[in-house]
């Protein structure tokens, strides 16, 4: 193995940070591997395993809710479960360990020109406190009463108490598993972020960096001043259920006999939920927000409009994200002035997304857009989001949103603003960066049908969710019973969107078969087959060899955006480019 | 070579002043915290999460106590000493907060001499530092020890409201396994010390990284913190 010299060329500071550990066995360099790179692709096949998981758990609820007869093992009880596990996998366990575990350790060290994360022991301790989470997750499948059917938000005091399906061990070993989360994601959320802020190279200043590193820079911090109020909250609902304390319990009777609770406050939990759970929605969609930025910039061939905006605006976005978190509690009983104050922040919010949307299609105007499946998943993202994001406006108001609460309208809502959305992004992003991973080409063929199948058929799925929603159909009910208050086309309606959630969910294994096909078939891609100007598509070797960068780090002396600079030779010029040799107006 | 020659930041005029010098300072290139290190910076954030996780106890407490029905026990009764005979409220938490924070002069001591490289009276203050940590958490289990022996448990009391003991021994608990986790590392950086891992560039068991004396500072930092919290917890349970 060649030894890597420590430290950058030029060292004019007084620490010895750049100490990089050298693995020296097997075992150290691809199981309990220190290095970034080997994390992120731990993590990512993890939460990709959690994800086809928590497909099948939809299909299995799509299955129930259209067809009612079909499948007789999902009871009220099974249907329950399936919902809980499928919305608490894919919001924490899959979005934002991808997002933040997969994409963020993959890309922060090489995009800001960096070794490594700044402790890479506690970022390979981060993972697999992850694995342990999501293990004891999956176990509950397979003990006495399985898992928590309490709905993904958890709420007490019914996600406790008898009545509620996996009130034995299942409730008790979600609260453990999120605690462990929090605690594994914290060790990870202190690496990203201080990398970003303390282990850039020369040159890197935080106005070069591209806005993907600014997207998950910034929700890592929101993560680690969000995930506080879940561990906070998970903590005490164990207390609760363990000790019999009384934290969000008031005194309740169940069946004909006092309960041993009293006094509690089942609203102090929403409040701690929330403050975390709506940050997460942002912890989600701010790393999307800045990896589409930069596939649209390079698929494009144009330099992103206006990135000081897009940056204050990811900030912006990132700061009001903690002020908005009741706008999910308009129908628990608080005091009915907070969703004043609360619906203001909400629609103050628009501001500077609509600042993003917008200039993204500045970006693209007169650009020389490539049609490539990255850029297919960018733009399908994009009117996603306005779509899910419009749709938010109504329910962000008070008087609007009691008669939404409750109904599939909210279902159709967040499925389309942080679930198809994000994992959009996601999609694009894989096939942007897998040449990189891997040294070659996802198939372009197989991944234009991915697109289209996925984009078209989001629509297909939860666009009529929205007219399901509006006349009256309500959510989290596993059948409709003699209802009569919706005609009976609603019925068929769910029938059509299940079909289609199955054909999508089945045309994601493509998606699967490429991604292990091209592993060994795919073109070969060399080093910067997108032409794309950041630092991670300029390291000496692809895939990036232990500590990235060879004999010695990057120097950057422009943006990550010199996309068809007039004068220059070529259109693109990459960061570490020198101005001399670039030509053109640097 | 010639490229150091470059301007290295994009807003890095020297003339302009205030805040935007400020921000331009922040902004430059490698580090934001020039004078930060990653383990010190790490720590500082760490920090502020952790804030956050003591932030959100403290607010559900202050919510438990308004929202409870039952009558919340009276702190000086409830905390009270018997000494000879006659009951002395809040003697014990006295007591307890004076050696805590006396800690933390032992501890500022101690990131002095490390800086100063005097190994043996850094490994002695960070030892005196880890004995009244020690010492707080040994008074705070004879307090739980008490209160439970006076029929406080999680779930009930006899005093008033249940949520009394259920967020004392919660929230004490949490700061008590604070303090005891900062013990534990108050005891390996002070072995560190002695035996002059610092001095020789001994990389760490589990790391692999060389030490530097600086761990004894970013340790205090942590401690410091953990004393701050104190502060609080004192001020919201027992004189409220």
């Amino acid at each position: 193995m060649t030894e890597i010299p420590l430290g950058p060329a030029v060292e004019t500071e007084p620490f010895h940070d750049d100490d990089l550990y050298h693995p020296r066995s097997w075992l150290t360099k691809y199981v309990f591997s220190q290095d970034a790179k080997v994390i992120a692709i731990q993590y990512s096949a993890t939460a990709l395993f959690l994800g086809f998981v928590a497909l099948a758990l939809s299909w299995l609820m799509r299955l129930q809710l259209g067809f009612p007869d079909l499948v007789t093992f999902i009871d009220a009880d099974a249907y329950y479960q399936l919902i809980t596990m499928h919305g608490m996998m894919m919001v924490v366990y899959v979005l934002t360990a991808l997002f933040l575990g997969g994409f963020g350790n993959y890309l922060i060290p090489l995009m800001v020109g960096a070794r490594d994360m700044v402790f890479p022991y506690a970022n390979m301790l981060s993972f697999w406190l992850y694995l342990v989470a999501v293990v004891l997750l999956l176990s509950t499948f397979f003990l006495p009463g399985g898992p928590t059917g309490a709905g993904w938000t958890l709420y007490p005091p019914q996600a406790i108490l008898s009545g509620t399906p996996g009130q034995e061990w299942g409730i008790i070993l979600m609260l453990l598993s999120l605690i462990v989360f929090v605690i594994g994601f914290t060790m990870g959320g202190l690496n990203y972020v201080v990398t970003v802020l303390q282990g850039r190279t020369e040159g890197m200043t935080l106005m070069r960096m591209p806005l993907t590193v600014w997207g998950i820079f910034t929700a890592s911090v929101m993560a680690l001043l969000a995930f506080p109020a879940l561990f906070v909250g998970a903590v005490m609902m164990l207390f609760d259920k363990l000790l019999g304390t009384s934290f969000f319990m008031p005194a309740l009777i169940e069946m004909g006999e006092h309960l041993k609770y009293g006094g509690g406050s089942p609203v102090l939990f929403q409040h701690l939920f929330w403050f975390f759970g709506h940050p997460e929605v942002y912890i989600v969609a701010l790393p999307a927000f800045g990896i589409v930025s930069d596939l649209i910039s390079t698929h494009a061939r144009r330099n992103i409009f206006g990135y000081r905006m897009m940056v204050w605006a990811i900030i912006a976005i990132g700061a009001l994200s903690f002020v908005v978190w009741a706008h999910h509690m308009y129908v628990s009983g608080m005091n009915p002035y907070f969703g004043f104050f609360f619906a203001t922040t909400t629609l103050i919010i628009a501001i500077p997304t609509a600042i993003k949307v917008y200039n993204w299609i500045l970006t693209l105007w007169r650009g020389d857009i490539h049609l490539t499946t990255p850029m297919l998943f960018s733009l399908g993202f994009i009117i996603t989001f306005v779509n899910g994001g419009l749709t938010g406006l109504f329910l962000g108001n008070v008087v609007v949103d009691v008669p939404l609460s409750d109904t599939m309208f909210v279902v159709a809502h967040f499925h389309m603003v942080m679930g198809v959305a994000p994992i959009l992004v996601i999609f694009g992003a894989i096939y942007h960066w897998y040449p990189k991973v891997t040294g070659r080409m996802l198939h372009e063929g197989l991944g234009k049908l991915h697109f289209w199948i996925t984009f078209l058929g989001a629509y297909a799925i939860f666009f009529p969710m929205h007219y399901l929603g509006l006349i009256g159909v309500p959510r989290r009910y596993h059948e409709m019973g003699d209802a009569t208050f919706f005609p009976e086309s609603a019925q068929s309606l769910n029938a059509a969107i299940t079909v289609m959630a199955l054909v999508v969910g089945a045309f994601q294994f493509v998606f699967l078969f490429n991604l292990i096909w091209s592993l060994r078939r795919g073109e070969p891609a060399g080093g910067n087959p997108w032409r794309a100007t950041s630092l991670e598509w300029q390291t000496p070797e692809t895939p990036p060899p232990h500590g990235n960068w060879g004999r010695t780090v990057p120097v950057v002396y422009r943006w990550a955006y010199d996309y068809n600079v007039p004068g220059a030779a070529e259109d693109f010029i990459p960061q570490n480019q020198p101005p001399a040799a670039a030509g053109g107006m640097a | 070579m010639t490229e150091s020659a470059l301007p290295r930041t994009a807003a890095g005029s020297p003339t302009r002043a205030g805040l935007r010098s400020v921000a331009s300072d922040l902004a430059s290139d490698r580090r934001a915290f020039r004078t930060a290190s990653w383990g010190k910076a790490m720590m500082w954030i760490f920090l502020l999460s952790d804030t956050f996780v003591f932030g959100c106890f403290l607010i559900a407490y202050m919510t438990a106590r308004i929202s409870t029905p039952e009558p919340w026990p009276n702190a000086s009764q409830v905390f009270s000493l018997e000494v000879a005979g006659t009951a002395f409220p809040l003697l014990l938490i006295a007591i307890m907060t004076f050696v805590l924070i006396s800690s933390s002069g032992t501890m500022a001591l101690a990131v002095n001499y490390a800086f100063r490289r005097d190994r043996r009276t850094t490994t002695a203050l960070m030892l005196a530092t880890a004995a009244l940590g020690a010492t707080f958490v040994g008074m705070q289990a004879f307090e739980w020890s008490k209160l439970i022996h006076e029929g406080v448990r999680p779930w009930g009391n006899p005093f008033g409201a249940a949520q009394f003991g259920s967020t004392f021994f919660m929230i004490t608990g949490f700061h008590g396994t604070h303090v005891t986790i900062g013990v534990i590392f108050l005891l390996i950086i002070a072995r560190k010390v002695w035996r002059g891992d610092y001095e020789e560039g001994r990389r760490g068991f589990f790391t692999s990284r060389r030490g530097h004396y600086e761990a004894v500072e970013i340790l205090g930092l942590y401690w410091h913190f953990v004393d701050l919290v104190w502060v609080f917890i004192f001020a919201f349970f027992y004189l409220w």
